[in-house]
């Protein structure tokens, strides 16, 4: 493994058995979180990372479980020694979050009161829920403040909840290719999404781990669906373009296209690892999220709240959350009189670009994340 | 106060038309060079702004607030009357909507600092009359190869000024980083002038 990784790393599970009340009202009495850290905590427990995930992300950012992982954690080019978000500098904290299928309480998580995995009972978490399961794991850790919180896309949302609900606890928020709130055009793609799910027969209500089944076309569609909105126009024409599997047309229904050949191995790959019931709870609190709806429908009054400085990231080709949603975030921001910055960076990759190797990118990371660990030092 | 002679000629010429704890509004501000003397030397609150991202690195680098956008749509990120100054210094010369700006920056600031190449400059004027079009010192680039596109004398741009309803407050004509005062308009290479709302 390079020197640039942070080598062999082993998650944790971390119980939690103080009752929480979700936004929706529903209690979990008690619940778990896969945690996985790189670097070092300092003694004065100030140089802590949170980076937040985004809908089908998990705790598992850099490094590998095992010399033999064929790949890395899902932020591997970011996070290292001498990586932007530097571990030789930061302790960074990667979490699955509640209702997550990597190994935190979610639906396929076995409740403890029926012995049957929740499935259809599990309650719909925000992202405000997760701010909250995120704070008592930084109490745990006994984490007072967080030198910042970083987040792509959904990750994003979090890390800006975070300021508004709790401000005295992050230094520097990192928002990157993220929105305030979804448009109408972002809920229905969702929904198209969540109906794949929902419609198949093999998700029983949401119950199908009893059936011994998985909705997998659903998941597999909605993958599909998702991964086109994860791509731009041109990004996909470049890579795929109207290539053909076999050269020449089959006049058939059967795979001939590359992109489509691509789009399914994605949407297979997907619905063997992902859990149908984790997708519709991943999107809803997409779909809910909406600072701004507690103060009046100002989102520059909602970032009135915070005490972070920002740093605020888009891409140019990403249409899910285009440049202009990241520029309503800026703008309220700057309204509000708040420390922010903002890169607008030129990349083909779509909403995808967040995850993607890219020198302006990740020179503004590291360039802003250096300020931030001289303020800690 | 630390020494101005860190700082380019024109940019510290802006630096001393700035109160300080004021706030600044840095138009083009390239690589943060007069916002960062700025905040050390004279406590403003300062943001860039810059269409270039390897600006927006070295911005962040110096630790300054700094949004990347293009400024020929405006400044609509910015609400009306939230700086003391905004600042454009040898920008506007390359830009297409010269009106707009100059009506941005006294919408989202109380008084306008610009620095351009003053294009009545002699050796300009020289070089128009022997038939070539002018290569200078604040004018380096050959016609094919510039990014200006709208050159003005320091007379010009007053009359500009005035016939939006805007007035100068101070002008101060440079050439070489030194003050011009005999002829400006003619010996003059750089001009700096401040302006609001007449």
């Amino acid at each position: 493994m390079s020197n640039d990784s942070v080598g062999i790393v082993i998650p944790q599970k971390i119980e939690f058995n103080e009752p929480i009340t979700l936004s929706s009202g529903a209690v979990l009495p008690r619940y778990e979180l896969m945690v996985e850290t790189y670097g070092e905590l300092n003694a004065d427990k100030s140089n802590a990372i949170l980076i937040c995930h985004a809908l089908s992300g998990h705790h598992h950012i850099a490094g590998k479980h095992a010399e033999s992982d064929k790949a890395a954690g899902w932020w591997d080019n970011m996070v290292g020694p001498g990586k932007p978000i530097d571990t030789n500098k930061f302790f960074v904290i990667g979490l699955n979050n509640l209702g997550g299928c990597h190994g935190s309480t979610g639906p396929s998580s076995i409740n403890p009161e029926t012995g049957a995995p929740y499935g259809s009972s599990f309650p719909v978490v925000l992202v405000r829920d997760w701010v909250e399961t995120q704070a008592r794991l930084a109490d745990r850790l006994g984490i007072q403040q967080f030198a910042a919180i970083i987040g792509g896309s959904l990750g994003g949302m979090q890390a800006l909840r975070w300021t508004i609900t709790y401000p005295e606890r992050v230094r520097h928020a990192l928002v990157i290719a993220s929105a305030p709130k979804l448009t109408a055009q972002n809920i229905a793609f969702n929904d198209v999404a969540r109906q794949a799910i929902i419609t198949d027969p093999e998700f029983h209500g949401g119950d199908f781990y009893q059936h011994g089944v998985v909705p997998k076309r659903g998941l597999r569609l909605a993958r599909m669906l998702g991964h086109i909105t994860y791509l731009s126009d041109d990004g996909m024409g470049e890579k795929f373009g109207r290539m053909l599997r076999s050269g020449e047309y089959k006049y058939g229904f059967d795979v001939e296209f590359e992109i489509e050949s691509y789009l399914r191995y994605q949407g297979d790959k997907f619905s063997t690892m992902f859990d149908a019931n984790t997708y519709l709870l991943m999107t809803k609190a997409l779909d809910y999220f909406d600072p701004a709806r507690h103060y009046g429908g100002s989102l520059a009054e909602a970032m009135r709240q915070a005490e972070a400085k920002f740093l605020v990231v888009s891409f140019t080709s990403d249409w899910r959350f285009a440049p202009s949603r990241s520029r309503e975030i800026v703008k309220a921001l700057l309204d509000a009189d708040r420390s922010v910055s903002y890169a607008e960076i030129e990349s083909q990759h779509g909403h995808d670009a967040f995850l993607m190797e890219d020198a302006p990118y990740m020179a503004v990371m590291r360039a802003y994340l250096n300020n931030v660990a001289k303020e800690i030092a | 106060m630390a020494q101005h002679n860190t700082l380019r000629p024109d940019l510290k010429h802006i630096a001393d038309q700035i109160k300080p704890g004021s706030r600044v509004l840095d138009l083009g501000c390239a690589d943060g060079e007069l916002l960062a003397w700025l905040q050390a030397n004279k406590a403003v609150r300062g943001i860039g702004v810059d269409v270039d991202v390897m600006s927006i690195v070295s911005c962040v680098e110096k630790g300054l607030n700094v949004i990347q956008a293009d400024m020929e749509s405006g400044l609509q990120n910015f609400e009306d009357g939230s700086f003391d100054y905004v600042v454009l210094s040898l920008t506007i010369q390359a830009m297409h909507n010269i009106e707009l700006i100059l009506q941005e920056m006294l919408r989202v600031g109380k008084v306008g600092l610009v620095t351009f190449p003053n294009f009545g400059f002699w050796e300009n004027r020289w070089q128009i009359l022997i038939g070539r079009m002018p290569v200078s010192e604040t004018i380096p680039y050959e016609w094919y190869n510039t990014p200006n596109i709208h050159f003005c004398t320091v007379k010009d741009f007053d009359k500009l000024l005035g016939k939006m309803g805007m007035k100068v407050d101070k002008q101060v004509v440079l050439h070489q980083g030194e003050t011009v005062d005999f002829l400006p308009n003619l010996f003059g290479s750089l001009a700096l002038v401040q302006f609001s709302q007449a």
